[in-house]
């Protein structure tokens, strides 16, 4: 299981040791794709008006709508113009030198594999090149382009949201530095999304400049891996699909931070207290995070993977050679379950190279023993976890070698907003708990406890598969291995917004859960059974609590739904209502479980009651409704409370 | 039959003014008189000579074909490649153009290109191995059948194994090293109409399995025996069944024995005046049966159309009777026309005995043209637009860079200081002072004929379109030599043989948006296949659109690598080229523009025509042939 991987280089080390003006003025002669023919930004928008494929929709629209062809190419233009990128090596090296000095500030290390990097030059030599990063920062933004800048490599035009723009100075810079604009929703608009595609595939085609999106969508406050968005993905998929291309690499990166800059915010943000607007002044006002210190970041670039590989035997050709390649054409099922595959796939090799910091084991473990926990005994369940997971395939970086003690008091230190040591025990940092109303304790407490479920949350995705092996085995109380699959197929069912799965393999997961239970003989299994061993019963306790929040969680959200709910309801009114009630809840006393006030768990156990069928979904014309089918809600419930067992994987799906 | 697989298997001279030079050079040589031409155009249509071998034989290829043409590789026997004692290329003897020249920088290419060298080689067995062909297996009573007839036939070894086969590499790789598993177990020579009656009966009565034989220059498998047919395989070789019967000069139409070569019918219809146009590269050898049979397309079709334009009548005998039409018509509005059930029927159908064959008069003008562009986009987006102008001359063809390096390689030795003054000249022309990188650029070829006058304003019509596309004239001996290029390289490849290359070419059809995307597509996927494949030395992988539409062109390409250090050459490369072949769907392009499907092709019959289609097809066959007489196996 415990793959091969890279060795890391610090590339700020240079940065300490030499001039950033020169780095920033340096000769840069980037590597750049064999097949390109060099062109200015404003040479792709104009390629991109005129492209058969642009002007076959504003045709298509002129004539549906009486309007003049023109004004509508009008239209195309200030999209296009909202939209594009125009970057110029200035900018560039203004960025080099300005991320050059943040980045010395705020972080002790920037980590890179430099065999990646290799790998990666190749790859942008020899096809178009889409660099898929995970998302937990704002720094991940222009981290690759400065990568690549160091790295004398094509610099990587890069998708961003539209509310960038809204910055002042701050978004013209990152469009010179390559950024490109997305609205959030445009859906139903045909030019935006003729437009747009275009100006994507044109990019790609001609082997421009690498493309850089995030599979996300959006930072993940949770820092647990979102389930992917596909629209990106398969515009930048589809000129291999028609053959524009000989062939496409995705490359997957994962960039982790020990401490992520926005840890505080997410967890207010998650608690319901809006994000702040981007907004340069926010930016400004910011600026006293300088003072602080985040830790290290690691950047594993992936393999690079061929989507002619991918797509072999599996793409029938048939639909793309019967239509002009010019037209619109909406993707075949195939076509969409390829895509949707691919994106899972690269989003799980983004969680296979996620650098774990010891703080990750720290979190994990101390969030199971709360209010306070011996810092000996702390020490020691660390080191033990560290073994657990780099069993389970976790990608520990353990700096230095240290001492576990050295490890765990320096991820302390770096993490005391989060937690200290009082008196020899370790204790969440909810200041002000003992005074104030009941309210604002349990406001204070969420808040430590959400922020310290961030770092623990880096494990889920690479326990969740024994992990739910476990919960299962609890949950049924039986060990029959069939009815343990049963539950634990549920479960994945239930949980399919919450962790990563690739679509349609439950049983492959079952397996490999259990066999990486078998690995550190937590269990044994027979042709027909499960048992746990008398020394695993640590581990599938261990690893079941790890996951109770969310079982607990649900079940609250799913309670609220059954009985507090009117039946038809807005996420609007949602929200605010399932976390009254959690909130009161917690007030009483009557849960422990704080996470259940987090919107993200919240949204994503809705959306799960949606897959399941619970819940109908409707879209109108402000937003979505929701339809409660209440019974369903009920068996649901029953059955994730354990109090009827889950029936065969077919029927659980009602 | 499925003689007409045209450009892959080469011509001789190639463009019409040489290929008529050649002919009738050729002709100088041939054993036996012509025939006059008089007797032929009035005489009806009797069966000629009664009784075998005394009769015909008037035609260019003889019964026996090996005393004319190799054994074991393309062509005449005494003209090939080789390396004189100089080491410097040379072909050899009088039949065409390059005979006797030498080729100074060839050998440096073929070093450069293939990383091959001369000091590795490989040879041919010298003979064939009598002792190693399958017996042939014959049943008495269809002997004493086919006796009675008088109908010629042969049960020798060479003759039968002779006819084994097409040009596939694979082929030829088992003529210089191996054997094949099955072969005809006779062969026959009807040579006329009746006489391929009485065989097909003959066989539907002691139910043989009959294989027709044109020109025998396959290159889709179409020739080689099913290797689990128990049954007596008869080779009805129609090569002397290859008279005009008649002109009709106010139709301007002539009717013709299906055995007919290219070579014969061409320079027969001339000594009256007329040429039929149609000139597949492989015309010296293929035969109009054959064309018909695998919907041949000729290099001139912009002017003379393909075979399907140029057929007005067919004559094919099946074993459920014959098949034909009531009348000679330009068209017919009488349901779907049958002669699409006949046109690339591949022999699965019946033998094609008489065609009418559209005929017009010999043209009185003709001149090569050659364009360089830029580079290959350039290229292609001036052909595109010749085709949307509805200007093509008689031939116009855009080779890469790849493929103008080679040409360049056949260079002859340059006669004069003179010459080769200009040659520097205009090469500084082009590089230096317009800036073409000679690694990039490529060269359009090109064909005018017609009344001279004509000719002159068409072709500058064309080269005021190429102007538009950043093209510059680039002379007529480029033109010309591009077009020699076609022939040669079938010779080429015995060659490649002698060094450890191995080669082949393959072609499709594609609609014009996709050109450029399937050519590059389609080489890479080439280089990649043979570098996952172990092949040392990265191949020669290189395209040309060879023939333009309205809607589309048709793309030809050549492919070759040295296979020293691979065990089992012929089986990668026969994985690179189904590779190819995928890629090529893949990309909208079409499983064959003219070659035919075969036994090579089969496989992809189902996705290129859909379930139905074959279904359709099926039905014609079990109709007309419902114990697989016609039993090659090719095509369903």
């Amino acid at each position: 299981m415990s793959k091969k991987r890279d060795e890391f280089e610090d590339i700020l080390e240079e940065r300490r040791l030499s001039s950033d003006l020169r780095y920033a003025m340096k000769c840069y002669t980037p590597v750049i794709y064999k097949g390109l023919s060099p062109c200015k930004p404003n040479a792709i928008k104009s390629a991109v008006l005129q492209s058969e494929q642009v002007q076959y929709v504003i045709k298509q629209l002129a004539k549906e709508m009486g309007e003049s062809p023109d004004i509508i190419q009008e239209e195309a233009t200030e999209i296009l113009d909202e939209m594009g990128h125009s970057m110029q090596l200035g900018a560039v090296r203004f960025f080099a030198f300005t991320l050059s000095k943040i980045f010395k500030q705020l972080f002790q290390r920037v980590c890179v594999n430099e065999e990646g990097m290799q790998r990666l030059q190749h790859a942008i030599q020899e096809h178009p090149v889409v660099l898929l990063p995970s998302h937990r920062s704002y720094v991940d933004f222009l981290m690759l382009s400065y990568l690549l800048y160091t790295y004398d490599l094509a610099l990587p035009v890069i998708a961003a949201g539209i509310d960038f723009l809204g910055m002042k100075i701050v978004g013209e810079l990152l469009r010179r530095a390559g950024a490109f604009f997305m609205r959030r929703s445009f859906g139903g608009n045909r030019l935006y999304w003729a437009v747009f595609a275009e100006y994507v595939k044109t990019m790609l085609r001609s082997g421009y400049a690498p493309i850089e999106f995030f599979l996300e969508g959006t930072r993940s406050r949770t820092a647990k891996t979102l389930t992917p968005k596909f629209g990106l993905l398969s515009i930048v998929m589809e000129p291999f699909f028609k053959r524009e291309v000989f062939d496409t690499y995705l490359v997957p990166i994962s960039i982790s931070y020990e401490r992520i800059l926005e840890e505080s915010l997410y967890a207010y943000e998650l608690l319901g207290v809006p994000k702040p607007k981007e907004s340069t002044s926010g930016l400004l006002k910011a600026r006293r995070i300088l003072s602080d210190n985040f830790g290290t970041i690691h950047i594993y670039v992936g393999q690079p993977v061929s989507l002619r590989t991918l797509a072999s035997g599996r793409i029938n050709r048939c639909p793309y050679n019967l239509v002009p390649r010019h037209l619109p054409q909406k993707p075949s099922e195939d076509i969409q379950e390829f895509v949707s595959d691919v994106a899972y796939k690269m989003e799980l090799l983004q969680i296979e190279n996620m650098v774990l910091s010891p703080w990750v084991l720290v979190a994990a473990v101390l969030l199971q023993n709360l209010p306070a926990m011996d810092f000996e005994l702390l020490i020691e369940k660390t080191l033990w976890l560290k073994g657990l997971t780099q069993t389970f395939g976790g990608f520990i970086e353990w700096p230095d070698n240290l001492c576990a003690k050295k490890a765990v008091v320096s991820g302390l230190t770096l993490h005391s907003n989060i937690a200290r040591l009082v008196d020899g025990h370790v204790v969440l940092n909810d200041k002000g708990v003992e005074d104030g109303a009941v309210g604002e304790i349990v406001f204070k407490r969420a808040l430590a406890i959400l922020m310290c479920a961030t770092y623990r949350n880096q494990l889920l995705n690479v326990f969740v598969r024994p992990s739910l092996v476990a919960v299962a085995l609890q949950m049924t109380r039986s060990f029959r291995k069939e009815e343990v699959y049963s539950c634990f197929s549920f479960l994945r069912d239930v949980f399919s917004d919450e962790f990563i799965f690739f679509p349609g393999i439950s049983l492959k997961d079952f397996e490999e859960g259990c066999f990486l239970l078998t690995k550190c003989d937590a269990i044994q299994t027979s042709q027909q059974e499960i048992y746990p061993t008398d020394k695993g019963s640590v581990i599938v306790s261990f690893l079941s609590t790890m996951f109770r929040p969310f079982v607990e969680g649900y079940q609250l959200i799913f309670r609220y739904l059954s009985k507090e709910t009117k039946e038809v309801f807005t996420e609007k009114q949602f929200i605010p209502g399932v976390r009254n009630f959690v909130f009161q809840l917690l007030e009483k006393g009557n849960t422990q479980c704080y996470e259940a006030l987090s919107s993200d768990m919240q949204k994503n156990a809705l959306a799960a009651l949606v897959q399941l069928g619970a819940v109908k979904k409707k879209k109108m014309s402000n937003g979505f409704t929701y339809n409660v089918n209440q019974e369903a809600v009920n068996k649901i419930m029953d059955m994730f409370d354990a109090r009827i067992p889950v029936q065969k994987p077919v029927a659980a799906r009602l | 039959m499925a003689a007409a697989a045209e450009e892959a298997a080469g011509s001789g001279g190639g463009s019409p003014s040489s290929a008529r030079r050649r002919l009738r050079i050729i002709s100088g040589h041939l054993r036996g008189s012509p025939r006059a031409p008089e007797r032929e155009a009035l005489s009806p249509n009797p069966c000629k000579a009664q009784g075998g071998s005394a009769g015909p034989a008037s035609g260019s290829i003889p019964r026996k074909r090996q005393e004319l043409l190799k054994w074991n590789g393309w062509g005449y026997n005494d003209s090939k490649f080789i390396f004189n004692k100089k080491g410097q290329a040379e072909f050899t003897g009088k039949r065409y153009r390059l005979g006797g020249m030498v080729l100074p920088t060839f050998k440096e290419w073929i070093e450069k290109t293939f990383g091959a060298s001369l000091e590795h080689k490989t040879t041919s067995r010298a003979s064939l191995n009598v002792n190693d062909v399958p017996p042939s297996i014959v049943n008495e009573e269809f002997l004493q059948d086919l006796r009675a007839t008088k109908i010629s036939y042969s049960q020798d070894a060479e003759d039968r194994v002779f006819r084994a086969h097409g040009h596939c590499l694979h082929e030829i790789f088992v003529l210089r090293e191996g054997m094949f598993k099955r072969i005809p177990d006779i062969v026959v020579w009807p040579v006329c109409h009746e006489d391929v009656v009485k065989i097909v009966e003959l066989a539907c009565k002691h139910n043989l399995c009959i294989i027709p034989f044109g020109g025998g220059t396959s290159v889709s498998s179409a020739l080689e025996c099913p290797e689990e047919e128990k049954r007596t395989i008869v080779s009805l070789d129609t090569s002397q069944m290859n008279r005009i019967l008649w002109i009709d000069e106010k139709n301007l139409t002539a009717c013709v024995e299906a055995g007919i070569v290219g070579q014969d019918l061409e320079k027969q219809l001339a000594e009256s005046g007329f040429c039929t146009g149609h000139e597949p590269d492989s015309m010296e050898f293929s035969s109009l049966g054959g064309w018909v049979a695998t919907r041949a397309s000729g290099m001139k079709k912009n002017i003379y159309g393909n075979i399907e334009d140029l057929v007005i009548h067919i004559k094919m005998v099946t074993p459920r009777g014959i098949v034909e039409k009531n009348c000679q018509v330009p068209r017919m509005s009488t349901g779907p026309d049958i002669h699409h059930f006949i046109m690339g029927s591949e022999g699965t159908l019946g033998v094609v005995t008489e065609v009418t064959i559209k005929i017009r008069p010999v043209p009185e003008y003709q001149k090569y043209g050659s364009v360089v562009f830029p580079n290959f986009e350039r290229g292609v987006a001036c052909l595109r637009e010749v085709a949307k102008q509805r200007c093509a001359p008689a031939s116009i063809r855009l080779v890469d860079n790849a493929q103008f390096q080679f040409g360049h390689a056949l260079k002859p030795q340059v006669a004069s200081i003179f010459t080769s003054f200009l040659d520097g000249l205009k090469k500084f022309y082009i590089t230096k002072f317009k800036g073409f990188d000679p690694n990039i650029l490529c060269v359009a070829t090109l064909l005018f004929e017609g009344d001279r006058e004509k000719v002159l304003q068409h072709e500058k019509q064309v080269y005021d379109i190429a102007t538009k596309f950043g093209g510059l004239a680039a002379g007529e001996d480029n033109g010309q030599r591009g077009y020699m290029l076609t022939f040669v390289i079938a010779y080429l490849r015995d060659l490649g043989l002698d060094y450890y290359v191995i080669g082949e070419s393959f072609e499709t059809s594609v609609p014009w948006d996709r050109v450029l995307d399937l050519c590059r597509n389609v080489k890479e996927r080439i280089v990649r296949e043979c570098k996952e494949k172990g092949v040392q030395f990265a191949p020669l992988s290189t395209c040309r659109v060879t023939q333009t539409y309205d809607a589309g062109a048709c793309v030809y390409f050549y492919f070759a690598f040295n296979y020293r250090g691979i065990s089992d050459p012929i089986h990668v490369y026969e994985q690179i080229e189904r590779a190819a072949r995928e890629e090529i769907l893949a990309n909208g392009g079409s499983l064959s523009h003219h070659h035919g499907v075969g036994k090579l092709r089969k496989r992809w019959m189902k996705e290129s025509i859909s379930d139905v289609g074959l279904g359709m097809l099926r039905s014609v066959k079990e109709y007309v042939d419902p114990n697989n007489i016609f039993g090659n196996k090719n095509l369903l």
